[in-house]
Parts: structure tokens; sequence; C-alpha cells
């Protein structure tokens, strides 16, 4: 019985136009919002390239009534009659329409975008009627299908036609949609299928059965979108990771002493990012599109000074006593924290992206990358590319090197190992600058900012080993993809606790991490 | 050597001085609860919020001794002491929970609509099992993950991170509901602890003295340990751990039973302190936390017992009154101390007081 609805309904709109003395923009401003419902659903069915710019009005909300219920559109700040060229009775109001009202405009819009010149409209329009298809379209698309010549379009098109056709009364017509929708990876078809396979919802065998079949096949494609949009968001903590430890990893290997205060410069380059953009704001906004960029050397420069201004006051005077540097590092960082919290506020503050580094690239219908993501995974191995070149291709770098490796020889051989100690210390910090400045895009900037990474980055470090790039970059990522694997399968909280216990039974084999230096010396 | 008067003097009286000082603060903490005791208008009379902060002062004391054995005499430094505190906190709140709730489910469990309670709450609700349990769970705890750890010989401050990843982790499982220790609430809302009504003052005095004769026997445990030939091995140990090794000993052994022996101590002092403060709760676990203690260690004096005694009295003197006058600047304050502890007193308090002259 149902099944006659749409039949009766599609019935009285054809009739409607057939009924109505003034023309379409006047009735619809005239009608009730059931009724405009009504007139909606049936343009949707029956398009026509002239309703475009009522349509067109109504979606901007340029469609105005006035006292005698009679349509204007504004057209340039000055209103216009949509039929007819009397002036309007009155001021006329502008009309608003509901959210029902809003998705059934789109709907129509869609269906009158089909008619465009271009592919491209014809194919956004097709994929928004695959979700949003009403059963009264049906001879629309049917006639559309017919006529389109693009083959893009044409896939779209019959997708959306097939989402229809699930609830036709041929079992034949329902099986070729069924199959159709084994075709695709859509998780809209998957909702449709499985609704289709509901007990009583379907009764003809062998249309069920291919709907097993369509519903297993999307199923394998939707799980492949998931595995990599894991896969991927595992690259990105890792890459974030990477971006938080590599600083810890130089400075832990040239001074074995763990920087407590090392997630305060994650922090604190966030919030030069933060200053940086305040001021691009007030003094450039022309250009503020730009600011992440400028933002870099600031970050860089600010923490690399604090890096280095803490080395000659605090942590120099505790060479070779590191539990005790670990000790005054973690008294800095919570003045560092205190100090921002005075400065800034204790909420956090808002660094906003800009247009090129939000929305994302559609892989798959399942799997959207995120700009912002993608750009830092690329930043990170950019700044890891940076440290290996200074590292070992400048003077300096070898200096860390023979520091890091026999602290005593290469002071013998002239090494100025204060020196060297004081560069690298800005230099690990001037890295973890540049990282706040990636997490400043993806994440909330407030003075706890640094807090969580410690452990993280810590944990990296001691996977990673010290004095190999190599080690630090595949233990942030192995860690990054690992956590994102076991997350959804048990938990992220249980997941973390697995790999702090897979760790510390790793440490059991491998002391010195994945890349150990070789050498002999015992104290 | 410039030093003011009054510690050239100090130092001058010699070990009379300290011994008779130390006599009089016991004194003193022994008069606390029996002055508790008297009616609330008497002059003399100590108010229960003075009582419970120096409870929870005493508390915190049994905690850096603790850390200052395995830190000053092992040289192992842990960053995870909070967690086997409120280990023994939470073994005890079990208990209290159980009190509180009588025959039915504890409140949180009702809340989350459990029918049943979950398998580790099996008899928490007899107080001899929640005794044992405040002992069991830091110290099978700290056996197994020092297993571990010394056995791989991680030491200095890869030992130090890993205490504290541990301590976060735990935190991380215990804010959650489903782990069943209440979620980020915790236990609270005691009512009686063995029949006895918890907020009544006598319980009060009686739990501060427990406290007190805990921290007692404690230092003296410490005392004879670190006077002993185990004493000379940990120091050795802490010092050069391979020449150590190299006159044969195994120094696995003896880290172990150190380690062991403190998380223990943290646990009991971590079931004193819930019924005194009336509130257990994950954050008790924040690797802050943890690290606060290290402080109170090393600014009182490293490897000496009073002086991990003197430091908790003093940094958390120094907070209850700080974070009441002046909120803003307690992390400045808290800070600065960290680093002047570590850059200008490497031997803490202590060491300014007494053998000042030697080194």
């Amino acid at each position: 019985m149902p099944a006659i609805y749409p039949f009766l309904l599609s019935l009285a709109l054809f009739l409607l136009p057939l009924t109505s003395e003034a023309g379409e923009a006047a009735d619809f401003a005239a009608a009730s919002p059931a009724r405009q419902a009504q007139l909606l659903e049936h343009w949707a069915a029956t398009p026509d390239p002239t309703r475009q710019p009522l349509l067109d009005a109504l979606q901007h909300g340029r469609l105005a009534v006035d006292g005698a219920r009679r349509a204007f559109i504004e057209r340039d700040g000055r209103l216009v009659a949509a039929e007819g060229d009397a002036p309007p009775e009155g001021t006329p109001k502008k009309l608003r329409l509901n959210n029902r009202l809003r998705g059934l405009l789109a709907t129509a819009q869609a269906s009158h975008r089909l008619l465009a010149e271009e592919p491209e409209v014809r194919l956004a329009a097709a994929r928004a009627l695959q979700k949003s298809a009403r059963p009264a379209q049906l001879s629309l698309l049917n006639a559309s299908l017919a006529r389109e010549s693009d083959a893009a379009v044409r896939d779209a098109l019959a997708l959306a036609l097939a989402n229809l056709q699930l609830a036709d009364p041929d079992p034949k017509i329902r099986l070729g949609a069924v199959r159709l929708l084994g075709e695709t990876g859509e998780p809209l078809a998957r909702t449709r299928l499985e609704a289709l396979l509901a007990p009583d919802a379907e009764r003809d065998p062998t249309v069920r059965t291919a709907a097993e079949t369509s519903l297993a096949q999307i199923k394998r494609r939707l799980l492949f979108g998931e595995l990599l949009g894991q896969a991927f968001s595992g690259l990105s903590l890792g890459s974030i990771l990477l971006l938080a430890a590599l600083g810890l990893a130089i400075t832990f290997g040239l001074l074995g002493v763990i920087n407590m205060a090392h997630g305060e410069m994650l922090m604190l380059g966030a919030y030069a990012t933060y200053v940086v953009q305040l001021l691009f704001q007030r003094h450039f906004p022309e250009a503020l599109a730009l600011y992440p960029l400028a933002a870099l050397p600031v970050a860089f420069l600010a923490t690399a000074t604090v890096g280095m201004a803490l080395e000659r006051t605090v942590i120099r005077h505790l060479y070779g006593r590191p539990l005790e540097t670990l000790l005054a590092t973690w008294g800095i960082s919570l003045i560092l924290i205190q100090l921002v919290r005075v400065l800034f506020g204790a909420q956090n503050v808002e660094v906003a992206n800009p247009a090129w580094l939000s929305g994302g690239v559609q892989v798959l219908p399942n799997l959207v990358l995120p700009w912002n993501r993608l750009v830092i995974i690329a930043f990170a191995l950019f700044v890891v590319a940076l440290t290996w070149l200074l590292l070992n291709r400048t003077r300096l770098g070898l200096n860390v090197r023979a520091v890091t490796q026999n602290r005593n020889m290469a002071a013998c051989c002239g090494v100025p190992t204060g020196r060297v100690d004081m560069l690298a210390f800005g230099l690990g910090s001037g890295i973890a600058g540049l990282g706040g400045v990636a997490l400043s895009q993806i994440g909330n900037v407030g003075p706890d900012l640094g807090q969580s990474y410690i452990i993280d980055s810590f944990l990296v470090v001691v996977l990673g080993g010290v004095g190999q790039l190599a080690g630090s970059v595949l233990a942030a990522f192995g860690l990054g993809v690992a956590n994102k694997i076991l997350e959804p399968q048990i938990g992220a909280v249980l997941g973390k606790i697995l790999i702090l216990a897979l760790i510390i039974l790793f440490i059991q084999k491998r002391p010195q991490g994945l890349f150990a230096l070789k050498g002999r010396v015992l104290d | 050597m410039t030093r003011p008067i009054s510690i050239t003097l100090l130092a001058k009286a010699g070990p009379h001085l300290g011994r008779g000082l130390g006599a009089l603060a016991l004194a003193v903490l022994l008069a606390l609860p029996l002055l508790h005791l008297l009616p609330a208008e008497h002059a003399l009379h100590v108010s229960a919020y003075t009582l419970t902060l120096v409870g929870k002062i005493l508390c915190y004391a049994v905690v850096a001794l603790a850390l200052d054995l395995v830190w000053g005499y092992a040289g192992l430094l842990s960053l995870g002491h909070g967690l086997f505190f409120a280990l023994g906190g939470y073994a005890m709140g079990m208990y209290l929970m159980r009190q509180a709730a009588g025959d039915g489910l504890p409140a949180f469990m009702s809340f989350l609509a459990w029918s049943e309670l979950p398998w580790y709450w099996y008899g928490t609700s007899s107080f001899l099992w929640c005794l044992a349990l405040v002992v069991l769970a830091p110290g099978l705890l700290a056996l197994a993950f020092g297993f571990f750890a010394f056995r791989s010989r991680i030491k200095g401050v890869y030992f130090s991170i890993m205490t504290q990843a541990l301590t976060f982790a735990a935190m991380l499982l215990f804010f959650r509901n489903e782990t069943g220790f209440g979620g980020n609430n915790g236990f609270t809302d005691f009512r009686t602890l063995l029949g006895f009504e918890i907020t009544a003052p006598g319980t009060r005095a009686a739990l501060f003295l427990c406290s007190l004769a805990l921290l007692v026997g404690s230092l003296l445990l410490g005392w004879r340990l670190a006077h002993s030939k185990f004493g000379r091995v940990l120091t050795a140990l802490r010092d050069a751990e391979n020449r150590l090794m190299f006159c044969g000993y195994d120094p696995r052994g003896y880290k172990l039973f150190v380690w062991v022996l403190s998380a223990v101590l943290c646990g009991l002092a971590g079931a004193l302190y819930v019924p005194q403060v009336g509130i257990i709760n994950p954050s008790e676990m924040a690797p802050t936390q943890s690290i606060e203690a290290a402080i109170w260690v090393a600014l009182g004096g490293r490897g000496t017992l009073l002086g991990a005694l003197l430091g908790a009295g003093l940094v958390n003197g120094a907070k209850s009154w700080f974070t009441v006058a002046f909120p803003e600047y307690w992390l400045f304050f808290l800070g600065a101390l960290f680093i002047v502890a570590t850059l200008f007193l490497p031997k803490g308090v202590i060491g300014l007081l007494g053998k000042g002259d030697k080194s």
C-alpha cells in the first residue's frame, strides 16, 4: 500500500501548475511551508532552466515578499519583481527557509544543474542526487541518464538511479540496481543495502543473494579505505612524534640529559605562531594566509634562544649529574608554563588554519586526507632532511657527532665542547619550536600543550637509540602507526599501555635502542 | 666561609642539639592528636584542618623517605612513586567504599548500572584482605617492573622516565570508568572505618598516630638498612655499579629488594592518607605529583633519611601556605625551588646545616 503514495503525490504535483494563475515565484511566496515543500519536490522532479534565477534567489536569501504576497528578487541592492513589473506594496520582507525546505531546495538545485552545459557541474549534481534523490525524481533521472554523454556523469547518475530503483516493484530492476550498487565503495550504498537485507524488506531470493554479494563487495572496499585511513593517521601521529622527539634525541645523545622542558619548547613554538598570526592580522591582513611560513623562522629563533639561555645558565652547571638536570629542567618547565599562563591566560588561544591548510583530498569515498596533516608529514620529513644535512655536512655537525661519541676525546682534539653543547641545545630546542608551529595547525594551543609530549617523545628516543637520525625516524613512525592500529581494536588507553609494556620488553633485548652507537666505554 | 651565624651556631652545637630538636618535634607530633581531642572551645584545641594537614604531610614524609631509600642510597630516581602511593590508597579506598555501601554496591557502580562487583573487588569487605592488598598491589607491581628493569640494567634517566611513563599509563587506566575504580571522581564519601565514624575526633587522632608510627617505624627501618652492609652495597651500587659487579656482587637482588620495600612503604603511606583526606582519585598518579616528591628529597638532602623528612615538611608546608596566599606564584616558586635545590644545594638543607665545612 505505501508504494502507491508517491504516485498519488506526483500526480497531485503534476496538476499543481495548472491550478495556479500567477507565476511560480508568487505561488511559492504565497504558499504555506507545507505547500512550499510540495512545490520544491515538484520542481526537483521537473527541472526547467527558466526557474534557475528563482532557485538561486531562494538559496542566497534574496527572495522577498511584499504586502500583496508578490515575489521580488533582490538584484544589486534593488528589488525587481519576479513576475510582471508591479512596484512593491509596503516594505517587502525577506523569505526565510527552514532546514527541511533548505534540504529540498538543494535537491531541486541539483536536478536543475543536471541540465547544465559543463560536465563537472552535472557530475557534482549527480553526486548530490545519489544522497538526496527522492522517488518523484525517478523519471527525471531516467531521462537524464538516457541523454547523458559524459561517461563519469553517466556512472554517477546510474548510481543515483539505482538507489531509487531499490524500491521498484519489479524484482529485475531491483536486481540490476543491487548489482550496480555493489560496484561502488560508498558508505551510503552499504546502509541502503543493509536496509534492504533487513528481515521482511526484500522477498525475492535472487535479489537477496545479489544484495548479500554486493554488500560483501562494498564492505571489502570500505575496509581497504579504513585501513588506509588508519595507516595515514599513524603516519601523521608519527610525524608529530618525530618533530617532538628529534630535538630531544640530539640533546639527549649529546649531554645524556633529558630536557624535561623540551615539551615547553613545543609550546613556545606554538605560541610564537600565535603571536605571528596576531601581527599579521594587525599589520598585513592581505598576507595572512602566509603566516605559518613566517612563523617558522620566528619560532625556531625564539625557542633556540631560550634553549641556549637555559644551557648557559642552568644545565651547564649540572654537567655529569643527569638526574639533577632532569629535576632542574622540570623546574624550568613549570616556570615556563606559569609564565605563559600569566602572559597569555590559562585558556587555549585560537590559531586558525589558513585556507591552504584546511580541507582535504578525497582519495576514496570513505577516506579524506586533510591538507594540514599531509603538509605536516612532508614538513617533518623536510626537517629531518635539514637536520641530517646539518649533522653530516657541516663543521658544527661534525663537532656534535664527535662530542656525542666521546666527549673527552673530542675535547682533547680541540673541539670546543662548551660551545658545541650550547649550539646543539639551541638546535634541539629550535627543532622543537618548529614542531610547535606544526602542532598549532592541528590541535589546541594552550599552556599545557607540551606536557603530554615529553613521555611520548622520550619513548621514541628510547626505542630509536641516540646518535642516529634513522633510529628516531623509524621509532617515531613505528610508534605512530602501532598506536593508531591498536586504537580501534582495544581502545586508546589500553593501546598506550600495551605499547609501553612492549617497549619495556624491547629494552630487555636491545637496551641501546634500534640503532646503537658501537663502543666499549664503561665507567 | 660565609654562612649565617645561626647555621654556624647550629653546626657548632653538634649532635646534641639535633637530637634535642628531633625529640621536641616528636613530642609536638604526639601531642597534636591529643590536643585535637580537647573540646573545641579549649584554648589549646587543634582544629581538624590542622590535624589533617599535618597528618597528610606525615604520609608524604613516608613517601619522601621511601624515595630517598631508592634514590639517595641506590641511585635510582623514581618519578613514579605516586603510583605506589595511589595504589595503596585505592586498596584502602576499596574497603572504605564497601563499608560506606553496606550490603549494596558502591555508589559509583550503581550509577554505572553494574549489577555485580568486578572480580578484583572480591573480599574487599574484609579489612585484613584490604591491608594485604595495600602491601601486595604496589609490592607486586614494583616486583614485576623492577624485575624487568633491573634485569636489562635500565638505570639513570632511562629508569626515571620509564617509571614516569608507568604512572602516566596507570593514571590513564584509572581515569576510565570501565576500570572499576570510579573513573576521574575516584573514591570519596567514606563513612566508617572498622565501624568507627571516619570524621570523629577519636578516629582522626588514631589515624594520625598510625601515620606517625609508620613514619617512625620506616625511619628506624631505613636507618638500620642504611647502616648495615646492605646499605653499603647500595651506596656502592649508586656510585660505581660496574666495579661492584667486578667485585662479585649481583646488584639485581639488592636493587629489587630496596625498590619493592620502597613501593610497599609508599602503599602504606597512601593507605593512611586516604581515610584522613577523605578522597582518592587518579590525579594522585599524575607524573607531576611524583616529580614533586623528588624535590622534597632533593631539597632536604639525598642520602640522609632525616633530610627527606625535612624536605617533605618544608615543601608541603610552603605549598599549603603559598597556594592560599599567592596561588599565582606557587608554580614559579616550586620551579625555582627545583633549580635552586639542584644548582646550589647538592646536599640539601641538611648538608647546609650539618657537615657543611667538610665538603
